[in-house]
């Protein structure tokens, strides 16, 4: 297990090391920051100076290794357009994606799989089949579409609630969070939704088929036989025998709407860390851009290190002989 | 005589098709008393399994049981809600499957399993389920029983892991266990021993069996009576030792023929000519004429019913009797 754990964790050194290496490079090809960042009509001067003071005259690989140094002590580099540590600008903006994604997969998740399974128990019920209708729904409409419809009749013309922000925060562990004000709560709703239409589609054709094979299998006419409930069949066997593609598919979902949340927090002006990363690409802020996507490769480390050890878990088939 | 325990009379199981009604087991009967061994023996297909999970309501869907009553203990069981049926599988009838590897959950240990089939029908404590699982599993011979109860069924050998699926079904002292082809998915060695203790066990708690196999030899050593089916129904019955040494219909002639303990070394074994018949199209009248031997014009009429002492057969020219 030890060994294990190890092996993982060089593992994701690398990955990382690898990813910082293709962002560095590849936001060098895009275009030059200092472009962006001092106005046109700026003397020959500032402009020598600024150059120097980013060290943009230096070779890529020098620049490249200046930066991995610093990185390694935890700097990051200061971000171009918010002339603020990158480190701390990333963490400023994290805790307001990691409630919403975690609110979106969370509900889709306890919400799509019992809704699959029952679809998956009678395929033939009329509440079944309108399951399977609003899962298709949400496959196929457009996040930015279903956002702007919610905001129309949810906040326009309803006006039952807020259409973007935050709303109030409370701090936890130092950090400020809006789940702990009912007003910040208010302000999750339709952002929530409208991240989780798509994962709770996907929940519940999953949870579907899963139950629809287990509950042909010899294990389940076996259960029957011996007289367990329905109820006790569905709970205690057929969601055990079902639980590993659920898993990774919410390991997989987690760890994209982590990442790449943007279209949402857009649409509803959510200051997470998807608007940060489109803001900092359309004004090429390269600290900000690198560490953002080390962190997102960390992310999918990290999840796809629990969903192993969740399989493990899950399945006692797994635990032996594992490489 | 006492009334028999189990009284199956014109037991009809149809599945619906696209290309028509397939009945699957089509008017049989028979009776089953307390502590007897009936073996069901049967080609695949033949409709001997239907048959089992017939009697304990448990036909896959969309097959119904069309027409005709199973009584336990003078009570018709067919078409009870489903509440009631549950009370009775597990706790009355049991059954046991083929391929224990498949019967089994892979993801929960033995423990867990058995608890939750002796919760299906008893409140009772997590320390007072352990014991009585310890207890039937040392009933059916497993070493060490206390430890196995927290091991995987994948940690079990194939013969293990069948002790443990009968010491499910043996769990509540059912009055009757269906034993559905249980030693075929094991080696012969094994097959033999599982044979021997099941005998045993019926022996000693008085439950009755109906063991259901394609192979006339292990049904001939296991059960009191036999009834052979072929094409949905019970072309013969009666006590083993009588219909082994001297069959009445054509069918179970033939296979008494193709055993291999018949035939003498070096000859080929008999078998019977062509294949079983499609039960979408059925010939009119006697199902097995098109491949008996005996078979007359006649033979397109339904056969009838002999009952000669303690044997039925049904056949228009039975062997061995003086017309």
């Amino acid at each position: 297990m030890l060994g294990f754990l190890i092996q993982r964790i060089l593992q994701a050194a690398l990955v990382v090391l690898a990813m910082s290496a293709l962002v560095f490079a590849g936001v060098f090809a895009i275009g030059n920051p200092i472009d962006v960042l001092i106005s046109p009509d700026a003397t020959q001067d500032i402009r020598a100076a600024t150059i120097a003071k980013y060290g943009f005259d230096r070779p890529l690989w020098e620049q490249y290794f200046t930066f991995l140094g610093r990185a390694l002590h935890g700097d990051f580099g200061q971000s171009f357009v918010y002339n603020m540590p990158v480190g701390r600008l990333i963490l400023s903006r994290l805790p307001a994606t990691l409630e919403l994604t975690l609110a979106a997969v969370l509900g889709a998740t306890l919400l799509g799989v019992p809704l699959g399974m029952y679809a998956g128990y009678r395929p033939q019920s009329r509440f079944s089949k309108a399951v399977m209708a609003l899962s298709i729904l949400g496959f196929s409409v457009p996040t930015f579409w279903v956002g702007l419809v919610l905001i129309f009749a949810f906040a326009v013309n309803l006006g039952w609630l807020p259409a973007g922000g935050r709303g109030a925060t409370a701090p936890l562990f130092g950090v400020e969070w809006s789940f702990l004000t009912a007003d910040g709560l208010q302000h999750m709703i339709l952002p929530a939704i409208n991240l989780a239409l798509f994962k709770f589609a996907l929940m519940i054709r999953l949870a579907r088929a899963g139950t629809r094979e287990a509950m042909l299998t010899d294990t389940v006419k076996f259960a029957r036989a011996a007289g367990l409930s329905e109820r006790t069949v569905l709970l205690r066997h057929v969601l055990r025998l079902i639980a590993i593609p659920l898993v990774t598919v919410f390991g997989l979902e987690f760890g994209s709407t982590l990442a790449f949340a943007v279209v949402t927090e857009t649409i509803f002006s959510w200051p997470g860390l998807g608007k940060l990363i489109i803001d900092s690409i359309t004004s090429l802020d390269r600290p900000v851009m690198v560490a953002y996507l080390m962190l997102v490769a960390l992310f999918f480390i990290v999840i796809n290190l629990a969903v192993d050890l969740s399989y493990a878990a899950l399945d006692p088939r797994m635990r032996k002989g594992r490489a | 005589m006492s009334a028999p325990l189990l009284d199956v009379s014109g037991l009809e199981t149809q599945f619906p098709t696209r290309d028509g009604v397939v009945r699957a087991v089509n008017g049989v009967s028979f009776t089953v008393n307390r502590g007897e061994i009936l073996g069901l023996v049967g080609e695949s297909g033949s409709g001997k399994s239907v048959t089992g999970f017939s009697l304990i309501g448990l036909v896959d869907a969309p097959g119904r049981i069309a027409a005709g009553s199973v009584k336990l203990d003078g009570r018709d069981i067919v078409g009870l809600p489903n509440d009631e049926l549950r009370a009775i599988r597990g706790k009355r009838i049991s059954m046991v499957f083929q391929d224990p590897s498949m019967t089994l959950n892979p993801v929960l240990t033995v423990g867990d399993q058995m608890l939750l089939a002796l919760r299906a029908h008893e409140r009772i404590s997590a320390g007072d389920g352990r014991r009585r699982c310890v207890a039937a599993l040392e009933q059916v011979g497993i070493p060490d029983p206390g430890r196995r109860l927290d091991s995987y069924p994948h940690q079990f050998s194939g013969g293990m892991r069948q002790r443990v699926a009968i010491a499910i079904a043996l769990l509540h002292k059912p009055d009757l266990v269906i034993a559905d082809e249980p030693t075929t998915a094991l080696d012969v060695s094994i097959q033999a021993q599982i044979l021997t203790e099941m005998k045993a066990l019926a022996r000693d708690t008085g439950t009755a069996m109906i063991w259901i196999s394609h192979d006339l030899a292990t049904v001939s050593s296991m059960a009191d009576r036999i009834a052979v089916m072929y094409a949905g129904r019970i072309v013969e019955s009666g006590p083993t030792a009588t219909v082994l040494r001297d069959p009445r219909h054509p069918y179970t002639r033939g296979l008494l023929d193709s055993l291999p303990a018949i035939a003498q070394a070096g000859e080929d074994l008999a078998s019977i000519p062509g294949t079983t018949p499609s039960l979408l199209k059925l010939p009119p009248g006697c199902p097995f004429a098109p491949r008996c031997p005996r078979a007359q014009p006649v033979c397109a009429n339904e056969p009838p019913l002999a009952v000669e002492g303690d044997r039925t057969f049904l056949c228009h020219f039975p062997l061995g009797v003086r017309a």
